[in-house]
């Protein structure tokens, strides 16, 4: 018998149960959609993890100030005072592998304008390298300059959430802002960053010079920093060691001694991300395999008592000439076209609920071809194992005991 | 040389431990046009002969010559091919396909005849419903037709494959009396037109229908060989 001839045979018989042939088709349907649209869920909170991180800015490597010890006593992650802006001016003028380098003093106040007040989640002293370092523009306006920065003045720049939240949709360039009652220039707005990897509004933020925050707002004379921010030409693990090797020289630390700094790069900071993002992919996927293992052997069973019920019709096809070969096509291609069907709408039904999931969660669904390929072609196989031994048995029957089957 | 030989045939059962024997060795020939009546009571081994006959089952021992071909040893696909070619197969029961219309199941046997396409099925099957008056039935379901519009149903899917005999098991047994006459009719014209016709039945009023009689009795056969 032709393929064609199989196919029509099998689509008939199907057709002729309906409510039987849904039912059985709805396991493979859940399992299909549920494998893409768990896949589609789990790479896009990946994706968007990545892009999060991304943000931060591309090859940036993070020092932090390490804990102080005095007689064996620690004070604690970022105690220790000796990482300074000159360490700044000394990576930047010696490390060839670091393409910019900005010092960062965190700050913590209420700003004002007009008769509205705010305190930002970030406020920070920094220098005009910082632009270059977390890859962030200006987008009205301009940075402070390097001059800002050497005699201390009272400007600013401030983040999209600060320019809606006081300014509304008036401009803030040029006006003034009272940061701890001392007036400050706003000189720039920057770009629209987006939530961080930690789930903070990157856009809260209040750039000035870091000589103006540390001197005039914290009113101390000294440069050390809460964390310096290096971009990293390519190659970040060789700008991790040499920096690593300047700091510790220019901190005077012996060979035994350990660093009274910690250094973080970004990529680290991704790859744990998406190492636990894809484990978490992959134990999704795994799941939704079993319900589809699960709907195979629903079709299997469907497809057992169809043998049975059907064992009159199988010895009358035998009678009039059907071959053992053409019973077993005939109930494997029931069985396939039964989990292909359910494949393609399982499928349609899994993107469109990542969709829905993706809209409701608001998380990017990252729906692959690959998925959806290896799902169908996944379906198919299911069609075929779990279809193949009810074929297998229907295909041995004896024509003459079939037919006398009540 | 006749259309049917059989020489000897014996056929055995194991079941378990007890062996059943329904055919103690039966020698038959049967010439193509012939109109015969299988007769005997339940048990005595005539649907055994039969579904020999029909090549659904293999003899134990003994030969059988179909059209002078050998084909007692024959294996599964073979007879299938056979069952095909040379026979149409009437059941008491009928045997249609639930939820298919009359047309479907009268192209049913081609579906296994190579390079018959779906016009020429079709085609072949409304011919075979002409013959046996039912061509205003096409679109219904055997739910929706009488027994003995079942079994002229049935009928037309035995004609459809233009077969040299046509089987029939006990074909009257689940219709009344005016069905049974239609039926027994349209045997008649098959008959007439070329056609052997074997039907195996415990009736003698059928049996007297036919040509010639042959009585079966525990495994042997009584008279008419």
């Amino acid at each position: 018998m032709s393929f064609w001839k199989i196919f029509v045979l099998a689509i008939r018989s199907l057709l002729r149960n309906k409510v039987r042939t849904a039912l059985t088709m709805l396991g493979i349907v859940i399992g299909i959609a549920s494998v893409i649209a768990m896949v589609a869920i789990g790479q896009g909170a990946s994706t968007m993890v990545q892009d999060q991180i991304n943000s931060m800015g591309r090859n940036i490597v993070m020092i932090w100030p390490g804990a102080a010890s005095s007689g064996g006593f620690s004070y604690g992650g970022g105690s220790s005072t000796t990482l300074t802006v000159e360490d700044a001016e000394a990576i930047r003028r010696e490390i060839g592998s670091v393409r910019a380098v900005a010092p960062v003093i965190r700050a913590r106040s209420q700003i004002m304008y007009g008769g509205q007040n705010w305190v930002p989640q970030s406020m920070m002293g920094t220098s005009p390298a910082f632009v270059d370092v977390r890859d962030w523009n200006v987008r009205d306006g301009s940075f402070f300059t390097e001059a800002d920065v050497a005699s201390a003045n009272k400007v600013c720049v401030i983040g999209q959430t600060i320019a809606e939240t006081l300014f509304g949709s008036d401009s803030p360039l040029q006006k003034t802002i009272r940061i701890k009652n001392m007036p400050f220039t706003v000189l720039g707005v920057l770009d629209r960053k987006g939530t961080s990897a930690m789930g903070q509004d990157q856009d809260d933020v209040v750039l000035a010079p870091w000589t103006t925050v540390k001197k005039t707002l914290q009113g101390s004379a000294f440069s050390n920093v809460d964390q310096l921010l290096a971009s990293a030409h390519e190659d970040t693990a060789r700008a991790v060691e040499e920096v690593t090797a300047l700091l510790r020289q220019r901190h005077r630390l012996g060979e035994r001694e350990d660093s009274d700094f910690r250094i973080l790069t970004m990529n680290e900071m991704a790859n744990t991300a998406t190492q636990t993002s894809q484990v978490m992919t992959l134990l999704l996927a795994i799941i939704a395999s079993i319900s589809l293992v699960v709907g195979g052997i629903g079709i299997m069973n469907i497809m057992l008592v169809s043998v049975v019920e059907r064992t009159r019709e199988i010895g009358l096809r035998m009678a009039v000439g059907a071959r053992g070969r053409d019973i077993l096509l005939q109930f494997l291609m029931e069985a396939i076209a039964i989990s292909v069907t359910a494949g393609g709408i399982g499928m349609a039904l899994g993107v469109s609920s990542a969709w829905v999931i993706s809209g409701v969660l608001k998380w990017p669904a990252a729906i692959s071809a690959p998925s959806i390929a290896i799902a169908f072609a996944f379906s198919c196989a299911v069609g075929v194992f779990f279809g193949f031994y009810p074929a297998l048995r229907a295909s041995r029957l004896d024509p003459i005991e079939a037919l006398r089957h009540e | 040389m006749p259309l049917i030989a059989i020489e000897g045939v014996t056929k055995v059962y194991h079941l378990g431990e007890v062996d059943i024997v329904p055919l103690k060795g039966v020698s038959l020939a049967i010439e193509a046009g012939e109109s015969v009546a299988i007769m005997g009571a339940s048990g005595s081994g005539k649907t055994t002969l039969m579904n020999i006959i029909g090549c659904m089952d293999r003899p134990t021992s003994g030969t059988y010559l179909l059209d002078g071909r050998d084909v007692s040893k024959a294996g599964p696909d073979d007879r299938a091919a056979l069952r095909n070619r040379k026979f149409g197969f009437v059941f008491q029961s009928f045997n249609l396909l639930a939820r298919t219309s009359a047309l479907e199941n009268v192209e049913l046997p081609l579906l296994y005849r190579p390079g018959v396409g779906s016009a020429e099925r079709r085609r072949r099957a409304l011919a075979a419903l002409d013959r046996v008056g039912l061509t205003d039935r096409l679109g219904h379901h055997p739910s929706q037709l009488s027994g003995g519009q079942q079994q002229r149903v049935a009928i037309a899917r035995a004609l459809v494959t233009d077969p040299a005999v046509i089987l029939a098991d006990e074909p009257t047994g689940n219709l009344d009396s005016a069905s049974e006459k239609e039926i027994l009719a349209l045997f008649s014209q098959l008959h007439a037109a070329g056609i052997t016709v074997i039907l195996v039945t415990h009736n003698p009023d059928i049996g007297a229908h036919a040509g010639r009689l042959i009585r079966i009795r525990d495994g042997r056969i009584v008279e008419g060989a």
